[in-house]
Order: C-alpha cells, then sequence, then structure tokens
C-alpha cells in the first residue's frame, strides 16, 4: 500500500441495532478530536448517522443512475431489447416496450445492443449523498431514495465520490447496513478492516457467524465488538476464542448509553469506559493492519 | 377470524434491533398450529433459534445467472471486459476471468463475445426450508448463501411457499418476519400482505427508520398497527412516535416497557410468552387487536 492511502475501517453488523450507528458515529467524532476523519454513512436505506453529527451542511448532491427510455419514432419494435434484458426490466408488450425502472440494473445491454438506437440511457435519481463539516470531522450521508429497491449501485457509487474528492483524509469510518447479502459486501469492499459489531445474545452470535463467513469470503481481516456486554451469555466470546477472532472491545451495557442514544446525542466525551473502550479499538485496528 | 379467508401480517421496523423477531416469533407461539410462518429476513434469519422448527424439507434455491468464461474458447480480444459496467471482468495473468461478487448476470458479455466462449449459467442462491415448530405450525425459512444476491426473490419465494401451504392447509393466517431496511427485501415481503405490525423503539433513529418504512407501506396502501418497543426509554420520544402515529392513522397496538426478559427468553430458546411475566399479557393483547384488525372490513 502506498504510504499516504487513507486507512479505511467499515463498521459492519449481521445482526441490525447492535450499536454500529453508536460506534461509527462515535469513533469518527473521538478520532477527529485528534484528527481530520472520515465518517460515511453507507447505510443507505436507513441512514442515522446525521443525527448524532452537528455542523454545517456543505453541499447536497442528487445520485443518478443510468436507465434506458424508449424512442418511440425510432423503434422497429424488433424484440431485440425484451430479449437481452435478464432483468425483465425492458418488456415488448404488443407496440408497446415498457421499462420497469426498478429492475433495471444499468447494465446498458439492451441500449447498446438495440439496432434502431430507440433506447437512449438517461438519467433516473435513486439518491442523495450530504456533506457535513464540523473542525476535523467530515461526514458524507448516503440516502437512498423512497421507492427505490437497490442499494448496491449507490454504495458504489458513493465510495467512488470518497476516493475521487476525500482520498486525503487519513482515517475514514464506514457505517455499513445489516444484513450478508450485497449491500454489505458492497459497503465493506474497500475497508482495510472491517469491525463487527454484535451483542452477546444468541440472535448476535448466530448473526456475527454468518458476518464472519461473508468477510472471509471477500477476505477481509476483522475484530469485533460487543455491545450491551452483560446482558446475555458468554458465547459469543466462546465463540471469538475458537475462530480466533480478535475481540477489540466490549461495551458494557449501561442505560445511561441508550438514553443520549436515543436523543441523538454522542457520548465518546460523557462516558469514560466508551472513550476507553474506542481508544482500545483503534490501537487494536492500527496494530492490525 | 373468518375461516374462508387467508390473512398475510408482516412484521416490519425500519430500525433493526427493535425486538420485531421476538416479537413475531411470540405471536406465532400465540396464533398455534392455525398460522403459516415465514421467516423472510433471509439476511439474517433468527427466528428459528426461538421457534425451533425442524428442518423437515430443504430446497436449493437458484435466482439470477453468473457468467462463466471457456478458456479454451476465449481469444482474448476483451469485447467482454470493454461492455462489462460492473467491472466483474478482469485480466489476470493473461487470462479475462469472471469476478462472481461484481458479476450482476446481465448477460451483456455473452451476447457480444465473438468467439461464444462465454455462456450464462444458473446461480444457486441459498436453501429454502418447510419446516414444523415448536408450536405445531407450518414454517417456511431460509438461508441465503454468505455474500449471495437477489435476497428479493428468495423473499417471494418464501413467502409464496408459505401462501401455498395455507391454502393447501386451510390455515387462515400467514405471519412473516421482515427485514431491516426499505430496499428489495421489504419490498417483496409486503407484496399481497393484508396487515403490517410495525415494531419501533423510542429514539431518534427509530422513528427516522419508520418514517421512512411508512412511506414504503403507504405506496402499499396496506393498513398498520404499531408497537412502541421499550417505551420508557425516552417518554418524550415515544409522545413524538405516538403523535406520528396518530398523523397517519396508523394503529397503536401497545407500549412495551424496557424488560431484560427479552435477552433472557431469548437464551433460554423461548419467547416472550413462553415465559410469565407482565410481557406475556402485553403480547397476547397485541395478539387479539391483530386478530380484530383482520376481522374488520375496511
Amino acid at each position: 500500500m502506498a504510504v499516504n492511502n487513507p486507512l479505511k475501517i467499515a463498521v459492519a453488523s449481521g445482526k441490525g441495532g447492535t450499536g454500529k450507528t453508536l460506534l461509527s458515529t462515535n469513533l469518527a467524532a473521538f478520532l477527529s478530536q485528534e484528527q481530520k476523519t472520515l465518517l460515511v454513512d453507507l447505510d443507505v436505506e436507513e441512514p442515522n448517522d446525521f443525527l448524532f453529527i452537528n455542523g454545517a451542511v456543505e453541499n447536497v448532491s442528487d445520485q443518478y443512475k443510468m436507465i434506458p427510455s424508449w424512442d418511440e419514432p425510432k423503434c422497429t419494435l424488433c424484440g431485440s431489447c425484451s430479449n437481452t434484458c435478464n432483468f425483465h426490466a425492458v418488456v415488448q408488450l404488443g407496440t408497446f416496450i415498457a421499462v420497469f425502472n426498478e429492475l433495471c440494473h444499468s447494465c446498458y445491454a439492451c441500449s447498446e445492443l438495440c439496432p434502431a438506437q430507440a433506447l437512449p440511457m438517461h438519467k433516473h435519481k435513486m439518491g442523495t449523498v450530504t456533506t457535513k463539516s464540523s473542525g476535523n470531522l467530515t461526514f458524507i450521508e448516503s440516502r437512498l431514495e423512497v421507492g427505490e429497491e437497490q442499494a448496491v449501485p449507490l454504495i458504489n457509487q458513493t465510495h467512488d465520490l470518497v476516493d475521487t474528492y476525500y482520498k486525503a483524509i487519513p482515517i475514514q469510518i464506514f457505517d455499513c447496513p445489516p444484513g450478508t447479502s450485497c449491500p454489505v459486501v458492497a459497503a465493506t469492499k474497500n475497508a482495510d478492516f472491517v469491525v463487527l459489531v454484535t451483542e452477546p445474545t444468541p440472535f448476535g452470535l448466530n448473526d456475527l457467524r454468518l458476518a464472519v463467513e461473508t468477510m472471509q469470503k471477500i477476505q477481509k481481516p476483522v475484530g469485533v465488538v460487543i455491545n450491551r456486554w452483560g446482558i446475555g451469555n458468554d458465547e459469543v466470546e466462546k465463540y471469538c476464542d475458537q475462530a480466533q477472532i480478535p475481540i477489540l472491545a466490549k461495551i458494557p451495557f449501561d442505560k445511561k448509553i441508550a438514553e443520549y442514544y436515543s436523543n441523538g446525542e454522542l457520548v465518546h466525551d460523557k462516558i469514560e469506559h466508551l472513550s476507553t473502550s474506542l481508544h482500545q479499538l483503534i490501537t487494536a485496528i492500527q496494530h492490525a493492519v | 377470524m373468518q375461516s374462508d379467508i387467508l390473512s398475510e401480517i408482516v412484521v416490519l421496523s425500519g430500525k433493526g434491533g427493535t425486538g420485531k423477531t421476538s416479537i413475531t416469533a411470540s405471536l406465532a407461539v400465540l396464533a398455534g398450529a392455525d398460522a403459516v410462518i415465514a421467516d423472510c429476513d433471509v439476511d439474517a434469519a433468527n427466528m428459528h433459534l426461538l421457534l425451533k422448527p425442524d428442518f423437515g424439507q430443504t430446497f436449493e434455491f437458484y435466482s439470477g445467472e453468473l457468467a462463466v468464461i471457456n478458456q479454451d474458447l476465449c481469444n482474448q480480444c476483451g469485447t467482454c471486459a470493454d461492455v462489462c459496467r460492473f467491472h466483474a471482468i478482469p485480466q489476470d495473468k493473461n487470462q479475462y476471468q469472471i469476478n462472481a461478487l461484481d458479476c450482476e448476470g446481465c448477460g451483456y458479455c455473452e451476447k457480444v463475445c465473438p468467439t461464444h466462449a462465454i455462456t450464462m449459467q444458473e446461480r444457486r442462491s441459498g436453501n429454502v426450508y418447510i419446516s414444523k415448530t415448536k408450536a405445531g405450525s407450518a414454517m417456511v425459512h431460509a438461508r441465503l448463501d454468505i455474500a449471495a444476491e437477489n435476497s428479493g426473490k428468495l423473499v417471494a419465494k418464501v413467502k409464496n411457499d408459505a401462501k401455498a401451504i395455507a391454502m393447501a392447509g386451510n390455515k387462515h393466517v400467514i405471519i412473516v418476519d421482515g427485514s431491516p431496511g426499505i430496499g428489495c427485501p421489504v419490498v417483496s415481503s409486503l407484496a399481497g400482505a393484508n396487515y403490517v405490525i410495525l415494531v419501533t423503539e423510542p429514539t431518534m433513529s427509530g422513528l427516522h427508520d419508520l418514517k421512512r418504512v411508512y412511506a414504503v407501506i403507504k405506496k402499499f396502501r396496506i393498513k398498520a398497527g404499531c408497537i412502541i418497543n421499550k417505551y420508557d426509554l425516552n417518554n418524550e420520544k415515544t409522545s413524538e412516535i405516538k403523535n406520528f402515529l396518530k398523523e397517519e392513522q396508523i394503529g397503536h397496538l401497545a407500549d412495551i416497557p424496557y424488560d431484560s426478559i427479552f435477552s433472557k427468553a431469548m437464551i433460554e430458546e423461548k419467547t416472550i410468552v413462553e415465559i410469565e411475566s407482565p410481557l406475556k399479557h402485553i403480547v397476547e393483547g397485541i395478539w387479539e387487536k391483530v386478530k380484530e384488525q383482520l376481522t374488520r372490513k375496511n
């Protein structure tokens, strides 16, 4: 790796609601006390980081995906587009060509293979990227438009934007969507290290295993943070031990944290055991990469 | 419940970790053998941990396609890589290779390959199981393969199977555990639903995510009711949520106090209605209200 590449840390989890947002926002704010830090909210379906990050909005940009539109006068109704599209997003209905935007993957095949050039591609809004800045902290939120179903194209586009305009920020935190399928893979794929946040319960453990398998498949180094430590049992710790996955921090269950969180407040400067955990976490990651 | 009508209830939350699955599994236990259960949170399915399905039948699920290059036919012209908008065909050791994680299965490469070296193959994306739960009900659940795509299609498959089982067995209700978010798995789980139960929590994130997921539900014109879990964590946020429910004419099903019984029950692999506590009665009350909603004509 070149010396001046930023350190990219993805915060993910299999199960939702384990504390990804809590950890991402507080880690970013904690780090920004000493250095320039970038926080990117890639949980595009339900982005929440903005609730915790103050600062002036610097930029709002609409994000588009490209979809075909039917140019009726040019069309010879040859049916090529209908046969070409593997996603049934372009369908010939008698003498009409219907385009189903939400099914389109923007592969361009129908458009570029149309013998009559009757399906030019045009822009379709899929979401918004908002940039805020406060002191050392730059925050980027990527938000999917309600009604849009595909998170992946927006996540990929947000990565490109970060790499184009914010390369100079040396430490970058990516808050990822929950789950184990395509949006998580897209959100974590550029990361140097993936932090998996879980809770010490059977649901937490089940979904942590899935998340670990996903990260192993895309060959990412991982570490675990156990949030709400103390509410459940020690099966998560046993699993991490056995699978030789480092436990980077244990954040004890603390109703105070939950209360601050519910009001959209950061806690790294209010709860001492949390700032200790964040310090341990970042030291462990820097050591690992 | 009217005997000739099959109702489909979907439980959603927008935000993860609000108690959605614990509550869905409890309703499944209360519904007993008259229900068919569908776990549509295929990305991170958990309901099996509480309902103990027997994994009676397993079916492989295929969806979407993957490009495959026959290297013997490939002349290294690179046309495939040029047309691929997903950068899924990198050149490695002088050979073009398909990166399965990036390939979306559009088939553009196959159509332009001058030597017909590329074929599209069906792609396995997971397993679907048809089980019997400890409550005596049939349950359809799935496991998405690691890093697989198309969870929306798998959700549709789980739901359609549940419906077929319910119709064949003359069952009256399908209870669906949905996934967090607002994307394709959520949209798939809403198709054909009669009633949505929303489970939220009184945090800024909870309310924000509730509003987003409700905007999706509204497009489907489905009646909804809401449960505020951990309502005593933040009374101010709880009243904000109640105001939102009133504005949108969403039914208010119940307030559930913060209680460690959720995680205790989970560790015992039980639902909260299997353990004697005040919460058990709250959830029983929710189920009665939901049944009433289903029999009521719009």
